[in-house]
């Protein structure tokens, strides 16, 4: 009850502040005050990595049997991945900048592949999701590519045969620390793809 | 499935039928009963048997198979189903791995198609007179056909400790 009391004394406190400072009574130590308890400083870019972090959009994409798994992860409400801003999955590559690669990656496949990160916008981020599109797991053959960054930048490899719900969910989190820092960790230089990059003019 | 004695008439009726030459033999092996027949008559053969007075009238799977090292290599196989007698015939056909050949079936049975597509994807054998005879699982651009015993497994290889020495600083 006490604690009610003190908010809503508080919160009456900030909006007579408030109309004071529209009105443009407050002035001196006062002002100064005011304006220290509501700015922020920060740079441009981390403002933007921050949005960009918290608005992640996958490609509704799946390869095999890890799909199902990422399914469950992305779609389902039991692990909510609305609360780390990747839920909304974007079912065309134009809108979407995460690739999630659930499942093992066939030669002929690949190409499509491809042509579908080619597709993405920047910036785009890729993660391989289990064993298979990784290194291809158990299928050391013919038909299957040994391990999807042959063909494209990864940046988060998740491991597990599927992996867990809780582990695809932390490989997103450490892609958003990535977004976060820093943004490409030289892949272009990487993969020798300086200049590829797509942008909306 | 034919027991063996039904299996030598089956197979009787369709050297009457057929030819002499057009079945190489018979084999009964694990209550499994099978025709076999030379690759040229194949055609012949899975006609007689879906029209015989006791029809196969059902193609229920066409396959590939590789025996290497005995010869000829390659086989097909054709499993034949009659729903009325609830009866089986395997229908087996031997051939070389040079140039193999075989009539396609599709006449006969339309749903070879995909299943004769997917044998010459993997084992190489032509099905002639087949409306459409392309790769069906593997790239256009394959080169090779994988299921064949002397194809290379692919990947990569893979470090144990006992294969450690042949590949030398593997760790970099």
């Amino acid at each position: 009850m006490e604690v009610t009391r003190t908010r809503v004394d508080d919160l009456r406190v900030r909006q007579l502040r408030a109309q004071q400072m529209l009105r443009g009574e407050l002035a001196g130590k006062d002002l100064d005050e005011y304006v220290e308890e509501r700015l922020l400083f920060t740079t441009i870019e981390t403002a933007q990595n921050w949005a960009r972090k918290n608005a992640i959009f996958p490609l509704g994409f799946g390869l095999a049997c890890c799909a199902i798994e990422m399914i469950t992860v992305i779609g389902s409400p039991r692990n909510d991945l609305a609360r780390f801003g990747a839920e909304a999955i974007r079912f065309t590559p134009r809108q979407a900048d995460l690739l999630i690669l659930s499942g093992r990656v066939s030669i002929k496949m690949a190409p499509v592949i491809r042509r579908l990160y080619d597709q993405m916008l920047e910036p785009k981020w890729v993660i391989a999701m289990g064993a298979c599109s990784s290194s291809a797991g158990m299928f050391n053959n013919y038909a299957v590519v040994q391990g999807a960054d042959k063909f494209l930048p990864v940046d988060v490899y998740v491991p597990g045969c599927p992996p867990r719900p809780e582990a695809l969910i932390y490989g997103i989190m450490k892609l958003q620390d990535k977004i976060m820092g820093s943004q490409d960790m030289g892949w272009r230089e990487r993969y020798g793809a300086v200049g590829t990059e797509e942008t909306v003019a | 499935m034919p027991d063996a004695t039904g299996l030598e008439l089956i197979a009787q009726r369709v050297r009457e039928a057929v030819g002499e030459e057009a079945v190489t033999g018979t084999s009964f092996h694990r209550e499994q009963a099978t025709v076999q027949v030379a690759p040229e008559r194949v055609h012949d053969v899975l006609a007689h048997l879906r029209e015989a007075d006791e029809p196969w009238e059902h193609l229920m799977s066409v396959h590939g198979c590789d025996y290497l090292p005995e010869e000829p290599r390659l086989a097909v196989h054709y499993q034949l189903l009659s729903m009325e007698r609830c009866d089986r015939l395997n229908v087996k056909t031997r051939l070389g791995a040079e140039d193999p050949h075989v009539p396609t079936v599709v006449d006969l049975f339309p749903t070879a198609d995909f299943q004769e597509r997917e044998v010459y994807d993997m084992f190489g054998i032509v099905f002639d007179g087949h409306p459409d005879m392309r790769r069906i699982l593997m790239p256009e651009d394959y080169s090779g056909f994988p299921q064949r015993r002397d194809f290379p497994m692919g990947g990569e290889p893979v470090l144990y400790t006992f294969n450690e020495g042949k590949y030398p600083r593997w760790y970099e």
